[in-house]
């Protein structure tokens, strides 16, 4: 019965993330639009978008190889597994001890990974720009934020995203230096990993420096579909992380009433609104920077990430 | 008996190089001599299996009346050995099958065929010696027969260099290795393993071991700065033989390391760590970012056996540092992380390096920038490669991320050490893993991503053929491989039990009696990890999708041409190149580490000339430490050249005056 009440809510969970995302994603736009005094795109609009593009053809270009064909697939699935993998409403899920932070934190590399050999497929100059840009700047992101999984875990003692998840929640946490210097480094990071302003323009098209999307250019129908709806999930899963560990107020226990379940859910969406309504209002304040001034922005963070792990080294009490 | 069996093996094995030389001539020789070996190969590896999974504690040893007259040849096959034995003839058969399709297309096989089977019989010594001289002298005979590969291709002046190269080194590393045994066996000149277990040095003398054991072993698996010869040595070689070379004699190198430091030399110090780990951090890192900027294919994977080399000596290092502390189950893990790194690394460098080889042999193009569309042409080897790339640059689900999984693991549990210097080295050894494991999947999304997807950027690209089936069955198998060690690693880790055993005195909890086949290095508290599940997961999520998508939306397909924002240009010279993939990357990093510059060289107005960039790099490892060394030797040679001019007196002279320095110098000894 406990399993099957588990099962249930893990897979309620994995629906709901896929069901937020879009809804997050046309809230930050909608913010976005809002503050510069522009009506902006209806809530619901990531919504008509996934679904118009899926109902299209795919128009593919020449010379796409059967990897091209494959690569959205393999992006959305790992990106949906890892999505499914952080605690949303809840803590304790089911799955929780098959892949720990680190591996969720590889997932996402996964999918990074294939998304840059799609940009190179096609053979033209724009995919190529994308894909080495998203490499270099990967190449900063990842260590920093494995760095910062480093100092959390030392914390909780657990690299188990449930286990370090409930002792984020417990009173045994504290205030600590390290803590601190890991949050901006996350917060940094995410910016980076999610391809907003500063370090890359979601709303760009035919501009130098765009990287993620001239990665995907060449996509389009349902394949572009899926690539947006991985693209959101990964900001789902940045906000739910930073939430589980930093917010965790007002998430369900892992065997709640039902009553307990809806406040985790209202609490969580509460989080989703003021993470957007903060990325909103960062995004139209801050000017996107130079490609190469971007390593000296990830630079930081991951020094930042590497001395809360350092400090936790040297005293258990930081 | 499993000694004896696995000698009976090495024999075949070195009785099949004369008939290779006879045999050499018939259009049937490489048929002949690659089926023979992967027949023997085949059976070392059973019996290295056997004696891994059957009595794992059971030590077979046996004395050959070889060798010093009053020392024989010693052999033996513990568990550490036992599973070398795996690596090794595991890889010597993938390579074999290899070269049952490949070595085909050999234009000089007498240059490769005599060699090929006395280079694996000579591995296969090295990690059954149970004496000094015998692994000297298998040590030795490795050197020098993977050197007669390199220098297969002899017209290539390239190759003379890079076998000139590896010959010194080769050298240098044997006699550091020479001076270690020596300290070790001491004055009474105990040169049997077990002779040395007993005795016991003194600190200094132990830490000048440990010395160089470093710089033998080291130079032999390429770690920073002793790495200069491994990127020319090992593309230079048939592409089964860089295999072999990249993938399993990286490894008989560790064994030696491992044997040396963590069996004979007894009880660690605490520091010696910091030396092994941070050799292992800097090696992880420089070999990457030199891989990196590469645009050889097989060169770029000779320098990133350096990165991954780099990663087990991080795990050595850490299992050094728990074992000095007095932390064995910690230091369990730490070293089950690097030898599990150890054979994932040999299974997928040796299928990268294959299919490097079945790229030259369908376009004879090493070089990246020349290649490109490889993906329609040979779908199965990019199938393959892909797969090898995928493992190499440590990502779920496949093998290489549980040993850097684990490695990572092995971190965490590090604050617990007292020493200071460990507490701050750890954490930057941790955050250069971390940078090395990113770098890896930038690289080997350049070595995929340039050579097989794209468009062909020569007439040889577009008339590239798939490989034949003895090749392709050889990659397969080994991508399997990768598979079968990301989602099962539990099996591997128990495999690894009673090595850990022996050598740190504790071993990694049991593994695959867990539910659901999850690795659970310490507590399912702290951390597990189910590849199998995030297999699963993955590919159930990615056909649910596919499945939904193509029923409820949408499943038409119409092909046009590229979109480009509405500029295609049809020459594949627009297309991104290694090198200018690499350009950002080479900016941020390369400005301080390779010193590189761009200059730009604009035409004046009016000239017609072309408008150039061109890329200025500097080897400061080469530059600061061999090129010196190199202009000190010419120097010396050129002032004691004088010495071959003497008249008889002086010469005379000389010798009387030395002989007289060398009474005064005993007389004086205390």
């Amino acid at each position: 019965m406990a399993l099957i009440r588990n099962l249930a809510l893990q897979g309620s969970e994995m629906l709901l993330v896929l069901l937020l995302a879009p809804l997050l994603t046309g809230f930050v736009r909608k913010v976005k639009a809002r503050l510069l005094r522009r009506r902006g795109p209806p809530l619901l609009q990531p919504y008509r978008d996934l679904i118009r593009l899926m109902r299209k053809d795919v128009v593919l270009a020449e010379n796409a190889s059967w990897l091209f064909r494959l690569i959205p697939y393999i992006i959305f699935a790992g990106t949906w597994v890892a999505a499914a993998l952080v605690p949303t409403f809840r803590g304790g899920l089911l799955f929780s001890w098959s892949a720990d932070l680190i591996a969720i934190i590889a997932l996402l590399g996964s999918a990074r990974f294939f998304l840059a050999l799609a940009g190179l497929d096609v053979g033209t100059s724009f995919g190529g720009i994308g894909s080495s840009r998203e490499v270099m700047i990967a190449s900063l992101a990842e260590p920093a934020m494995l760095m910062i999984v480093f100092a959390i875990a030392l914390i909780a003692g657990s690299t188990q995203l449930s286990t370090m998840a409930a002792f984020m929640a417990s009173p045994a946490v504290g205030l600590r230096v390290s803590l601190g210097l890991g949050l901006i480094a996350l917060i940094m990071v995410a910016i980076a990993e999610n391809a907003r302003i500063p370090i890359d323009n979601p709303a760009t098209h035919l501009e130098l420096t765009m990287v993620h999307e001239a990665m995907v250019l060449e996509y389009s129908g349902r394949h572009l579909a899926l690539i947006d709806l991985s693209s959101f999930l990964k900001l789902l899963l940045y906000v739910s992380l930073i939430a589980c560990l930093f917010a965790p107020w007002g998430t369900a226990a892992p065997d709640a009433s039902l009553l307990e379940l809806l406040v985790g859910v209202a609490a969580y969406v509460a989080k989703l609104a003021v993470a957007g309504l903060l990325l909103a209002v960062f995004e139209t304040s801050i000017a996107k920077m130079r490609v190469f001034r971007v390593p000296e922005y990830l630079g930081a963070a991951l020094m930042l990430a590497l001395l809360a792990t350092l400090l936790r080294f040297v005293s258990g009490s930081f | 008996m499993m000694v004896t069996y696995a000698l009976y093996g090495v024999a075949v094995l070195l009785a099949l190089a004369p008939v290779a030389i006879v045999l050499a001539a018939s259009p049937r020789a490489s048929s002949v001599v690659y089926g023979a070996a992967l027949v023997a190969s085949l059976s070392l590896c059973v019996i290295a299996l056997a004696s891994l999974f059957g009595q794992p504690a059971a030590v077979s040893a046996t004395a050959l009346p070889l060798g010093l007259p009053w020392l024989g040849a010693h052999f033996r096959i513990d568990a550490l050995a036992a599973f070398f034995l795996i690596v090794v003839n595991l890889g010597g058969a993938a390579a074999s099958l290899y070269a049952l399709g490949y070595g085909r297309h050999e234009e000089q096989p007498q240059r490769v065929l005599p060699f090929y089977p006395a280079y694996l019989a000579a591995m296969n010594l090295v990690v059954l010696a149970d004496d000094a001289f015998s692994f000297l002298a298998a040590w030795e005979f490795m050197s020098l027969s993977s050197w007669a590969l390199v220098i297969a291709h002899h017209q290539d002046r390239e190759n003379i260099r890079a076998g000139y190269v590896y010959l010194l080194m080769a050298s240098f590393g044997t006699l550091s290795l020479l001076l270690a045994f020596g300290l070790l066996a001491g004055s009474g000149g105990k040169y049997a393993f077990e002779a040395i277990r007993q005795s016991h040095l003194s600190v200094a003398l132990a830490a000048i071991v440990l010395m160089l054991a470093m710089i033998g072993a080291g130079s032999k698996s390429g770690v920073v700065p002793l790495h200069a010869w491994l990127p020319l040595a090992h593309p230079a070689a048939p592409s089964h033989v860089s295999a072999l070379m990249s993938g399993v004699m990286t490894k008989v190198a560790v064994y030696g390391f491992i044997r040396i430091v963590f069996d004979l030399l007894g009880p660690p110090d605490w520091w010696w760590s910091m030396l092994v780990l941070g050799i292992g951090g800097i090696t992880a890192v420089m070999g990457v970012l030199y891989a990196l900027m590469q645009h050889d294919l097989k060169r770029l994977l000779a320098y990133h056996t350096v990165e991954n080399i780099g990663i087990i000596y991080i795990g050595l290092g850490l299992a050094l540092a728990f074992k000095a502390h007095g932390m064995p189950v910690a230091a369990a893990l730490a070293l089950t992380a690097g030898l599990f790194h150890v054979f994932n690394h040999s299974v997928f460098k040796s299928l990268l390096f294959f299919g490097a080889g079945s790229v030259l042999n369908a376009t004879g193009e090493r070089d990246m920038e020349h290649l490109g569309g490889l993906i329609h042409r040979m779908p199965q080897t990019a199938f393959v490669f892909l797969v090898g790339c995928v493992a190499i640059s440590a990502l779920p689900p496949l093998n290489g991320f549980v040993s850097e999984w684990l490695t990572f693991q092995a971190i965490l549990l590090s604050p617990q050490l007292p020493s200071w210097g460990l507490k701050f080295l750890v954490p930057a050894v941790g955050a250069l893993l971390a940078l090395s494991a990113a770098l890896a999947a930038a690289c080997f999304v350049k070595a995929f991503g340039v050579s097989f997807l794209g468009r062909p950027r020569t007439p040889a690209a577009t008339q590239a053929h798939e490989t034949d089936s003895n090749s392709l069955a050889a990659m397969f198998f080994l991508a399997a491989l990768c598979l079968v060690a990301g989602i099962l690693p539990g099996v591997f880790i128990d495999a690894l039990a009673p090595i850990s055993h022996a050598l740190v005195g504790a071993s990694m909890p049991h593994q695959s009696g867990l539910a659901w086949l999850t690795i659970v290095p310490i507590a399912e508290s702290r951390s597990s990890y189910n590849g199998l599940l995030v297999f699963l997961f993955v590919s159930l999520s990615g056909s649910i999708a596919a499945f939904a998508i193509h029923r409820l939306a949408s499943n038409r397909l119409r092909r046009a041409p590229a979109w480009d924002c509405g500029y295609p240009d049809p020459s594949p010279a627009t297309q991104y190149t290694a090198s200018s993939f690499a350009q950002p990357i080479r900016r941020v990093y390369g400005t301080s580490l390779f010193r590189a510059r761009e200059i730009g060289e604009m035409p004046p107005p009016g000239s017609t000339a072309p408008a150039r960039l061109v890329v200025d790099m500097h080897d400061l490892i080469w530059d600061g430490l061999y090129a010196p060394i190199a202009a000190f030797v010419g120097v010396a040679s050129e002032r004691l050249n004088v010495l071959q001019f003497l008249t008889i007196r002086r010469y005379l002279t000389l010798v009387f005056s030395a002989l007289v320095l060398l009474l005064l110098v005993l007389a004086i000894w205390p």
